[in-house]
């Protein structure tokens, strides 16, 4: 044991010390097992025997939302957990090899914790750094660029287990790497001033200017955010609540951090200006848990802003108007940037999806009216408020007004955020960001489509190509089916289990998809894999299950070669492999010679 | 007074209350949808998916989707039917299901529904997964390797009992049943086999002990009449567990 790193606290003492600044609700559990995992390193059972007395929960309930979440350990992982991002755009920069060579430094296994109890390295799903990748997490904190000796430097700092306060600060350093303005990152005005203009307009005027804008939801369904205003504002309810949905997990999609980290007074504001809209008092931004490294400076915002008389009560002076916004942040999954499973992890459970209807803009956090809207969203209804809806719809096309962040990533010359009008052509972002001999294009991560050089005609918008953000970037040189397969290894471990179809079905189509690389497809599979992709669109509770094939279906109708490539028998074969199935016994005697191999019999040609 | 209001089922005519669900409603008027984690005296859950129909074409799970008048919902179809087989086959591999010695076999749900659906194959991969039995309390074994995830004792503990003594746990292909004890045994839990809990698993994870066999195999609710010929299976298995069948 080498003392330079401090003994962690005592668990039941730092539960006492999240549950009080918690007020000791019940509905803030994901919080303080949050702020437990962070102290102590993970949650051992003296914190919740703490959690389960004071806050009176079943021991199984909080064992239950522990151990949903991918950032959360109930039992000991390592002094350091070192998880790296594995999104295809890490892939891409050599992740894997970087993982590997962690590893053997460390004298680590993957996904176990090294026998003196020291570190921990996994995979985690895309960390939103594909910018300026790859990246990983330690203790949940995120490092980008990655390269040897950045990782043989890292290895080093582990062994001698300096404290991770002590690394040095540059390790640490995001980029927001934004390449081309437009309205909303060009916009310069004094924070407060959208709340005044907002202001001035009344409610009504306000909703009005909302709905005139034909602003739509950025998070990629595009529902118009004047009509989600005017529905929470009309719903009956005690109370209402603003909710500004910054679990960014889409795959590529990093929009939400770049806007947090470089235009937080615009978000908080229109968050702000939506609780003048809608009569709302409280209000939640949910950071997706890779993102904690922001959390001390939006705190900052916060308090800058309540100190303006930006936030809290008789906001910029008016009677009555009182709204206060807290940051909850999230522990690693995906599913919760779902806007219903974002209001379960809000109260601190489970994230799993709701039955819907109802919506949540009538029945949301603890069954009131809320508004849930992404982090552009927000930012985007100040320049509603400053510059009237006439202004804003005037920008971009005529289903699609204003502009959208997009985030470019994978091969281009130039990843980062590019702000354009909506209307704008694939080629010309291509262009932009500096792409050559692109093959294909990814639009929205995962759950959105795969798209081929012969339609880069194609435009952003929600009459064509509607997106979250992510513009995922292919040249020539990739193989389509290694990326469909990343994708759906990455929804079968994002799926929350609620429901059949996409708790087995992802992982089933993941088995296939494996099966098809490991060189045993055949035309059989094939038709398994469009069979299942068929079944999770039908039957899947929510949107998670519903997408979980749109990498498979449209790399198979663009890039059918990547996977008849794939078919490598004429009939069907079975999935085991005898000599795959002997690694652990050769792990296990330390051989690798041919005699502790089954070789196939070599197959003749048909 | 207009006439009650009706959706059709297949053609047929099912009159129902406001605020029914199409199979809440089904299962009053005596007409079977498949189902599994589905149970008369529950809210609707809508996680094993097995109820899907469709709504004017549109797919929906029929224990969660309000009836409305006229609505057109079609069940027993070669394609809904296909797709059920499925999720059905998916509950088979995702566990460890042998039925020849299972105690449930012939008073299980899963096992009536993939009979009527005429299942005859797992179809997929097995994932065997790695569930060890419970058998620390006195009058309850819990074997988990059957869990379909129904949640219906986790329901009935926690809004009929009051007690919590379930929770499901873990993600995605890792979910599972736990139990409210600190060692994680049902022994140390609360929970009594008088319990709501006791008597609403569908399939084989919570059996009564000292009670195996007590009805010879063939004589059991669904060696008796296949799943679908009967207008209320959960009450009559619910009756059959409190004669200590």
């Amino acid at each position: 044991m080498c003392p330079a790193i401090p003994l962690p606290p005592d668990p039941a003492e730092a539960a006492a010390t999240a549950m009080a600044r918690h007020r000791h609700d019940p509905h803030e559990l994901l919080q303080v097992l949050r702020e437990v995992q962070e102290a102590c390193g993970w949650i051992a059972p003296e914190a919740i025997d703490c959690i389960q007395a004071r806050l009176a929960l079943p021991r199984a309930k909080i064992l239950g939302v522990a151990t949903f979440y991918g950032f959360l350990h109930v039992k000991p992982c390592g002094r350091y957990r070192i998880l790296f991002s594995d999104n295809i755009t890490d892939r891409m920069l050599g992740s894997a090899r970087l993982l590997d060579r962690m590893c053997r430094s460390l004298w680590a296994e993957r996904g176990k914790v090294s026998e003196d109890g020291l570190v921990s390295v996994d995979t985690t799903s895309c960390t939103g750094l594909c910018d300026q990748g790859p990246a990983i997490l330690v203790n949940g904190l995120a490092i980008p660029r990655l390269t040897e000796a950045r990782v043989d430097a890292i290895c080093d700092l582990v062994r001698a287990s300096v404290p991770l306060a002590d690394w040095p600060a540059d390790y640490f350093a995001v980029d927001d790497n934004i390449h081309r303005r437009d309205l909303l990152l060009g916009a310069t005005w004094r924070p407060g001033a959208a709340l005044e203009a907002a202001l001035a307009r009344g409610r009504d005027g306000l909703v009005g200017e909302m709905k005139a804008s034909r602003l739509r939801g950025r998070g990629g369904a595009g529902f118009p955010a004047g009509l989600k205003w005017e529905a929470c504002r009309d719903a009956p309810g005690r109370t209402r609540y603003i909710v500004c949905n910054a679990d960014e997990g889409e795959p590529g999609n990093f929009k939400d951090r770049v806007l947090l980290s470089t235009a937080p007074d615009a978000v908080v504001e229109g968050m702000t200006i939506g609780a003048f809209a809608t009569g709302a008092r409280r209000g939640f931004l949910y950071l997706r848990g890779e993102y904690r490294f922001l959390l001390d400076r939006l705190e900052a915002v916060l308090a800058r802003r309540r100190a303006a008389g930006l936030l809290g009560e008789s906001i910029l002076g008016r009677e009555g108007f009182d709204f206060d916004v807290a940051v909850h942040v999230g522990a690693g999954a995906y599913v919760c940037g779902e806007e219903s499973a974002l209001i379960e992890s809000l109260e601190g459970k489970r994230g799993t999806p709701r039955n819907r209807p109802p919506f949540p803009v009538t029945q949301g956090y603890l069954g009131e009216p809320t508004v849930v809207n992404n982090v552009e969203t927000f930012a985007s209804s100040c320049l509603v408020a400053l510059e009237g809806g006439a202004r804003y719809a005037a920008v971009g096309t005529a289903e699609s007004s204003g502009t959208k962040l997009l985030c470019v990533s994978g091969d281009c010359a130039r990843p980062g955020i590019y702000e354009y009008p909506f209307g704008v052509e694939v080629r010309q972002v291509l262009e932009d960001c500096g792409a050559r001999r692109t093959q294909a294009v990814q639009v929205s991560g995962p759950s959105g489509a795969c798209i081929p050089a012969a339609e880069f005609g194609r435009r952003i918008g929600f009459e064509d190509l509607p997106t979250a953000g992510a513009l995922m970037v292919f040249d020539e040189s990739r193989d389509m089916f290694e990326v469909a397969r990343n994708f759906v290894h990455f929804f079968a471990h994002e799926s929350c289990g609620f429901c059949t179809p996409c708790r087995v079905g992802t992982s089933l189509l993941k088995n296939m998809m494996d099966k098809l690389a490991n060189g045993h497809g055949s035309p059989y599979d094939f038709a398994e894999i469009e069979r299942m992709n068929g079944l999770l669109q039908s039957m899947s509770h929510c949107g998670l299950g519903h997408s979980a094939c749109n990498p498979v279906l449209t790399t198979i109708a663009r890039f059918r070669p990547a996977y008849a490539r794939r078919l490598a028998h004429g009939e069907f074969e079975p999935a085991f492999d005898l000599d795959r199935a002997l690694s652990a016994a050769r792990q296990m005697t330390g051989r690798d010679d041919p005699a502790a191999h089954v070789l196939p019999e070599p197959e003749t040609a048909e | 007074m207009s006439a009650a209001a009706t959706f059709t089922l297949d053609g047929r005519p099912i009159p129902f209350a406001e605020g029914q669900t199409i199979l809440q409603a089904a299962v009053a008027a005596g007409a079977y949808i498949p189902h599994l984690c589905f149970h008369p005296d529950f809210k609707p859950h809508g996680s094993c998916k097995v109820c899907t129909v469709t709504v004017g074409g549109r797919h929906a799970a029929s224990c969660t989707t309000r009836a409305t008048p006229g609505a057109v919902v079609e069940s027993d179809t070669p394609a809904l039917n296909a797709e059920r087989r499925a999720l059905v086959q998916m509950l088979f591999v995702e566990g460890n299901h042998f039925c020849p010695s299972c105690e449930k076999s012939g008073d299980c749900k899963l096992q009536a529904t993939a009979y009527d659906l005429g299942v005859t194959t797992p179809h997929f991969d097995h994932f065997y997964p790695d569930r060890p039995v419970d058998a620390s309390h006195p009058d309850v074994l819990l074997d988990f390797n059957r869990c379909i995830l129904c949640s219906l004792c986790v329901r009935a503990s926690r809004d009929v009992d009051g007690k919590n003594v379930f929770a499901l746990a873990g993600r995605g292909i890792r979910t599972r049943l736990i139990a409210n004890s600190r060692t994680g045994r049902l022994a140390d839990t609360d929970f009594s086999h008088a319990d709501k809990a006791a008597h609403v698993c569908p399939v084989g994870v919570i059996l009564h002990k000292r009670r195996g066999f007590d009805t010879p195999i063939g004589r059991r609710v669904f060696d008796l009449k296949p799943i679908s010929a009967r207008a209320d299976s959960t009450a009559e298995i619910a009756a059959v567990e409190a004669d200590g069948g």
